[in-house]
């Protein structure tokens, strides 16, 4: 049994599927794809992250300036 | 009154690192494609996929952007890929780790995909993992290529047995 990966091919005016094993340049560029995609998944969640600890930071802030916590709900609404 | 047609389908026998809609023919008005998937790949609960048009790909290109809110059940996010993009970025595909038997949900709809405009793209995307933490999209994409959509490609990850996919032509009359 190869190893080799396939991809899947539908030819829409046809309906034929072919199954096709990926070339040596086609595996090498699925895994820089795979690489990026990562790369782009982990700036996503770090963004996000980086969003959620600026908003609790601030909400601490507002509470030491004495702000209840339902005015400070009520900002970002 | 709007018709949904088949156009083209496959139902993956074995795992495949890609699937391709070829010679999507230009006589619909939009284009859906519904994907049922799971990954060979992953130790979380999803792993990403990836949406290409046309075949335009590569590390940095300027066809593509994407937009995205997503939820867990315990927290909400949102992002934006950027206008270098090199493809429109899918998320929700069940990873290997997630519950057996277990495959994702998505759904795109592209309006206007035989027009000379830039291409826009609209999808619902849910794991499934049959546990308490699923994950859950409403991604809005942008293809900026102005000739017809004759190719679909849905890459990104290892697809296991079972993975479907579903292209369907909507007419508008």
């Amino acid at each position: 049994m190869s190893d080799t990966p396939t991809k899947v091919v539908v030819d829409c005016s046809t309906g034929i599927t072919e199954v096709l094993p990926l070339t040596e340049a086609e595996i090498a560029d699925m895994e820089t794809a795979r690489v990026a995609a990562e790369d782009q998944r982990k700036a996503a969640e770090a963004e996000a992250a980086a969003v959620a600890a600026a908003k609790e930071s601030a909400n601490v802030k507002l509470a030491a300036l004495g702000l209840t916590a339902e005015e400070i709900a009520a900002l970002s609404k | 009154m709007a018709t949904y047609t088949l156009i083209s389908s496959n139902v993956l026998s074995s795992s495949a690192t890609s699937v391709t809609f070829s010679a999507i023919p230009s006589t619909y008005t939009d284009l859906v494609l519904r994907i049922s998937a799971r990954s060979t790949l992953g130790a979380g609960e999803v792993v990403s996929s990836r949406i290409i048009v046309n075949g335009d790909e590569g590390a940095v290109n300027t066809y593509y952007s994407s937009i995205y809110v997503s939820g867990n059940g315990t927290s909400a996010s949102s992002g934006l890929t950027s206008d270098q993009a090199p493809w429109i970025f899918g998320s929700t595909i069940t990873a290997n780790a997630a519950t057996s038997n277990t495959f994702s949900n998505n759904e795109y709809y592209i309006p206007n995909y035989a027009g000379s405009t830039a291409k826009v793209l609209s999808g619902e995307e849910a794991s499934e993992n049959n546990a308490t933490t699923t994950t859950r999209n409403a991604r809005a994409g942008l293809y900026r290529g102005t000739t017809a959509i004759t190719q679909l490609a849905v890459a990104g990850t290892t697809f296991a047995s079972g993975s479907s996919f579903y292209l369907y032509g909507i007419s508008n009359a």
